[in-house]
């Protein structure tokens, strides 16, 4: 579930589009004179179809239909999306599906929606990649077991019908299941045209009742994990980092480690020391009794108390880059009759996914196997290799389920998948090895959300019209530092700014600056990006300009967003699934935010009850979205469901904090997600489309933060401009 | 030290460091791998098993605690109530990545069997102690009242 069509993608073509080239010369980038190529079989996109049983799709004697899937699911459901696209078009018995990740071949799993750059999962857009080519790949499969089931038979493939996994030829009375032509199919000629079905033809896409295939082995404990991977004299690594970011091992003393019964070495590693140990409890023990002495003379020592005064400082001054000047904002400011002025803060956030990061690496022969939840798989194979000190066509990437993910297994550097080549490479690859990050290890692991800071003066003119808009936003770059470093353009890191420059509403002179901070902690993108702290600066912002400008939020944005009909039908339909226009029920207050992200527009209005003069319940959540086709529609609600519990925990008090470079929270004690009695009811409406499908995964997270907190301004008239609320309450002004 | 424990109904022998969390007992020694590692401190449920009926958080189980007790995992509850649980878990697609949910349903089943028709409130109680990170909370809510109704 990230994010990187931002970089790759052709949606935010506005920008640009990276070549396949820059995004090689974007890998090479993380090794100084090193060459990271894709794999030998790693092809540009070809202009042959594909045979869909070379990699799509494999059918076998039993019946049994397993979907070679391009992307990852970390719990978003993309397998389950594509799988639906394949048994759509190719007629299987749904029951029947089963779905392996796949990678090694850039021209069958290059993301379609990067330009076919890279394989990868992220940025909502598996199923805008999977749309054309997997249902392409059922229906070619089809005509295939057609064929062959026609030549056998002897009959015209034309009088052949296929349905739920089965083959029949009604004149002759025969039949057969899939099974039984599989063989023979995949050796049939590949049509190079085939006819997909038409909307109405559609059996299972945008079907009500359609379930999930994976519900039932998550439900008895089947459903296998990277950490639930077992292997013959399989070693358990933890490993142990620096305390503070860019910190490094002076020495290490392992004679306690060692002496603790099942451990059986403890070894030193680029980014730290690992145990290695027959079990996890004695992997952990070990590492208990490390005695290590750390040089942190490069290390970040800064904490969160330095850094929000930096940050402040730096809101005060011009900002380094402009990344959105259109018309003329201070012009425009020095007519405002009224002025609007407002800094917002946001906090470093963890992924906390509830499977802490790990990865298996196994050598068979000369081959070394790295299982892991690989977001990245190709890059991560050149980087493995890169570490065994081999070649990439000798490390076999296994693509694991995970628990969870929200961005967190998109890594640059591949961390906890590569510094498990680096343990599995100091015993000289003698035993597999499971490297499992203890819940602190993820959590003090850094590649956070960036803190960032905004600054925001918004002018009203005599007639209550939008008189200038001034945007000035502080923070990391994600980007900066990584091998896609390259997709900055003329210094503006797009994932800062995205959602608040070159905006939707019609604020004709606006000014977006920028300036990226440097500092020693890691940070990555955590689901929905950027959009994460600009879509709360500006949409409570333009509450704001709506109760200063004496206007309903609902009719001040379809004011601003005359002439845009995807964001106006969604807005349209939230309100009116809400009653927008009724009165609240007694001691209801509501608060609307709409936002579009990876392509998909979502409204929310959200309902609190106050329990105190400062303290409140989310009890209702009616949101709208308009994601194209929804391919599952239980899924696109399931997404906003999930997408309204992660992100409204999020905004009332996850926050990680830095004390003299240290990670403060690292356990859920701490570090608090939102748990089940906080969850408000959620209620989903999908904007009817046939419109290609467009992200699902993150749109959902960015408006909670702002519908609850415009309502709690509807509720107090206090603006909650500090992150977590449970900091900003008591700074509310 | 060798122990004797009762896993799932069956008497199986272990050798472990008495202090060792009956979490890693279940998973890397017997293999038993549906409960799940998540915080190591009784923090997200998502080790939750039952001892003597009672949930519990396996990671902070020191494992000769366990002996003597009737020890229930994600993999051998097979009850009425279990039945009915998972039914409504699928019928309701519950899970999303799944890594918390053998956690969600020991804990449901174990609401179940105190208070056969939780409220929501209820149902808040009882399930606090299990994190979801993928928040489907909505669906756990549901998926009990579902299941309490079709036991009803």
């Amino acid at each position: 579930m990230t994010f990187m069509d931002k970089f790759f993608a052709k949606r935010s073509a506005a920008t640009f589009r990276p070549s396949r080239r820059q995004f090689l010369a974007g890998t090479a980038a993380v090794g100084a004179g090193l060459t990271i190529g894709f794999p030998a079989s790693g092809q540009a996109p070809a202009a042959a179809v594909p045979n869909p049983f070379a990699g799509y799709v494999r059918i076998g004697t039993d019946n049994v239909v397993t979907v070679m899937s391009a992307h990852m699911d970390m719990g978003q459901g993309v397998y389950n999306g594509i799988a639906t696209l394949v048994a759509e078009e190719l007629g299987a018995d749904w029951s029947t599906i089963r779905v392996d990740g796949a990678s090694g071949n850039l021209a069958l799993y290059g993301n379609a929606a990067w330009g076919g750059t890279a394989q990868g999962t992220g940025g909502s857009t598996a199923m805008s990649s999977s749309w054309e080519r997997y249902r392409r790949a059922g229906a070619i499969a089809r005509t295939m077991l057609v064929s062959a089931a026609a030549k056998a038979w002897n009959v015209p493939a034309s009088e052949i019908a296929v349905s739920k996994g089965t083959l029949f030829h009604a004149a002759s009375g025969r039949g057969a299941t899939f099974g039984a032509f599989a063989d023979a199919a995949a050796k049939e000629p590949v049509p190079q045209n085939v006819a997909l079905k038409s909307p109405a033809e559609w059996t299972l896409i945008g079907k009500q009742g359609q379930r999930r295939y994976d519900s039932a082995p998550k439900t008895n404990g089947t459903h296998d994990f990277t950490i639930d991977l077992r292997f013959p004299g399989m070693l358990i690594a933890t490993v142990e980092h620096p305390p503070v970011f860019g910190g490094k091992v002076a020495s290490v003393d392992a004679t306690a480690a060692k002496a603790v019964p099942g451990v059986v070495d403890v070894v030193t590693i680029p980014t730290g020391v690992a145990v290695l140990a027959r079990d996890t409890w004695a992997a952990i023990k070990g590492r208990e009794a490390l005695q290590i002495v750390w040089d942190e003379t490069s290390a970040e020592k800064r904490g969160t108390a330095e850094l929000r005064a930096e940050y402040l400082a730096a809101l005060d001054v011009p900002g380094t880059h402009v990344a959105d000047t259109t018309g003329d904002a201070q012009a425009a400011l020095g007519r405002a009759v009224k002025t609007i002025e407002a800094t917002y803060e946001f906090p470093y956030l963890a992924h906390a996914a509830l499977e802490p990061l790990n990865a298996v690496v196994r050598r068979q022969g000369d081959i070394i196997e790295v299982y892991g939840g690989h977001q990245i798989p190709d890059l991560y194979q050149a980087l493995a290799a890169r570490a065994a000190g081999t070649t990439p066509d000798k490390i076999s990437m296994r693509i694991m389920k995970t628990g969870g993910g929200f961005g967190r297994r998109a890594v640059g550097d591949g961390d906890v998948v590569i510094e498990a080549v680096e343990i599995a490479k100091a015993i000289g690859f003698r035993a597999p090895v499971k490297l499992q990050w203890t819940r602190e290890t993820d959590m003090a692991g850094g590649r956070y959300r960036p803190m960032y800071m905004h600054k925001v003066k918004i002018g009203i003119d005599a007639q209550g019209r939008l008189a200038g808009w001034h945007h000035r936003i502080v923070g990391q770059s994600i980007l900066s530092g990584t091998p896609f470093a390259g997709m900055i353009q003329n210094g503006i890191d797009v994932t800062s700014v995205e959602g608040v420059a070159h905006t939707v509403y019609a604020i004709p002179d606006r000014r977006v600056e920028l300036t990226s901070t440097q500092v020693g902690v890691p940070v990555l993108w955590w689901r929905s990006v950027g959009h994460t702290h600009t879509a709360y600066a500006m949409e409570t912002a333009i509450d704001e300009v709506a109760a200063a400008t004496g206007k309903d939020p609902v009719a001040l944005r379809r004011e601003l967003l005359a002439g845009k009909p995807k964001h106006l039908g969604v807005l349209e339909l939230v309100a009116r699934q809400a009653k927008w226009n009724e009165k609240p029920a007694e001691g209801i207050y509501r608060g609307v935010a709409v936002h579009e992200s990876f392509g998909t527009t979502v409204g929310m209005v959200a309902e609190i009850r106050m329990t105190s003069a400062t303290e409140f319940k989310v009890e209702r959540v009616v949101a709208a979205v308009d994601c194209g086709v929804a391919i599952n529609p239980d899924q696109v609600r399931a997404q906003i469901e999930g997408a309204v519990g992660f992100g409204l925990g999020s905004v009332l008090r996850e926050r990680l904090t830095l004390e003299g470079g240290k990670v403060v929270e690292t356990n859920y004690d701490q570090y608090r997600p939102l748990r089940i009695d906080e969850m408000p009811k959620v209620e989903v409406h999908i904007v009817a489309s046939n419109a290609p499908p467009t992200g699902i995964g993150e749109p959902g997270v960015p408006l909670i933060g702002p519908a609850v907190a415009n309502a709690y301004a509807a509720a107090t008239g206090k603006r909650i401009r500090a992150l977590p609320f449970e900091t900003g309450v008591t700074q509310g002004v | 030290m060798q122990m004797q424990l009762d896993v799932n109904g069956r008497k199986i022998a272990v050798d472990a460091p008495p202090d060792m969390p009956l979490l890693w007992v279940l998973r890397d020694q017997l293999g038993m791998t549906g409960t799940k590692f998540g915080c190591g401190m009784a923090q997200c449920g998502a080790c939750t098993i039952h001892l003597d009926g009672q949930p519990v958080r396996a990671c902070q189980t020191p494992v000769e605690t366990a002996v003597g007790a009737k020890i229930a995992t994600i993999e051998g509850i097979t009850d009425k109530i279990a039945t009915a649980i998972r039914a409504s878990w699928v019928k309701l697609d519950v899970p999303q990545c799944g890594y918390c949910q053998s956690g969600q349903i020991m804990s449901a089943v174990a609401l179940l069997r105190e208070n056969p028709k939780p409220s929501d409130e209820d149902i808040d109680a009882a399930m606090q102690g299990n994190l979801c990170r993928c928040a489907t909370y909505q669906r756990i809510r549901a998926a009990i009242h579902d299941a309490a109704k079709s036991l009803a």
